[in-house]
């Protein structure tokens, strides 16, 4: 399942991403330390998160996941979106708190 | 080959340009993608520090088939105590970094973690430098 398939799947939009909405999710990962997250979240995963600042994006370019998701209905900044497009990190966006929004996509990739 | 970056003091924004060139430039080179990660780790963790802590700083990278060398050099405040510096969880972050998803005690700790080798000189009021060493397995 590729990262747009997941936002369709699981009923959450894309705020970023262009390419990289064709990735391939293979597992989810959920953290808000981003110095846990960026030795921690798997290559290709969907990487739940609250944190909707411009850190989070080199966190997921360098870590390498598949897409970030902004749970609990947080909204990305303005430096975020921006740093999401030039760098091309999806960026997904999901009313429901970090937990439902984990297993709604584990959920998906299982499927 | 050598790469040499500035990293700004207190840009937030700016900090990820010398980890992300260096990972780009290693994945154009063909390193495996565990070394690059190390690399980029230790390499973001280092440039946050100096956002966070220093007022920027100088990131000096050499790549060699067999390890890449990252010298991190900074003019800030120094670290008194390096042994407490580098506990897990220790941290003198502002509150405004922490909301960003930092200042978690775990810069210094992850690298050295990821690092294969490390070395820390710092002087109060002079500034201080990183080296670290990640071998091409």
């Amino acid at each position: 399942m590729n990262v747009k398939e997941l936002a369709r799947t699981c009923g959450f939009s894309a705020a970023a991403g262009n390419a990289s909405l064709q990735r391939p999710v293979t597992s989810v990962y959920c953290c808000d330390l981003l110095s846990f997250a960026m030795g921690r979240a798997p290559e290709d995963s969907a990487w739940i998160t609250v944190m909707g600042n411009i850190n989070s994006v080199a966190v997921a370019s360098l870590a390498d996941v598949a897409c970030i998701v902004l749970s609990d209905g947080v909204q990305p900044d303005e430096a975020m979106l921006t740093k999401a497009q030039q760098q091309d990190i999806a960026v997904l966006l999901s009313d429901r708190p970090a937990f439902e929004t984990g297993l709604a996509i584990h959920e998906a990739i299982r499927a | 080959m050598t790469l040499n970056f500035v990293v700004p003091g207190d840009d937030f924004t700016r900090a990820g340009e010398a980890s992300g060139a260096v990972k780009q430039k290693m994945k154009q080179l063909g390193f495996p993608s565990d070394v690059i990660r190390k690399v980029s780790i230790a390499l973001y963790e280092g440039e946050i520090n100096m956002v966070i802590h220093a007022g920027g700083g100088q990131v000096d990278v050499e790549i060699s088939q067999d390890a890449i060398d990252l010298v991190l050099t900074d003019h800030g405040p120094g670290i008194a105590d390096i042994e407490q510096a580098m506990q897990d969880g220790f941290s003198t972050a502002p509150d405004h970094v922490r909301d960003l998803g930092f200042g978690a005690g775990m810069g210094l700790p992850n690298m050295k973690k990821y690092s294969d080798e490390f070395h820390l000189e710092s002087e109060v009021g002079v500034g201080t430098t990183v080296r670290m060493r990640i071998y091409n397995h």
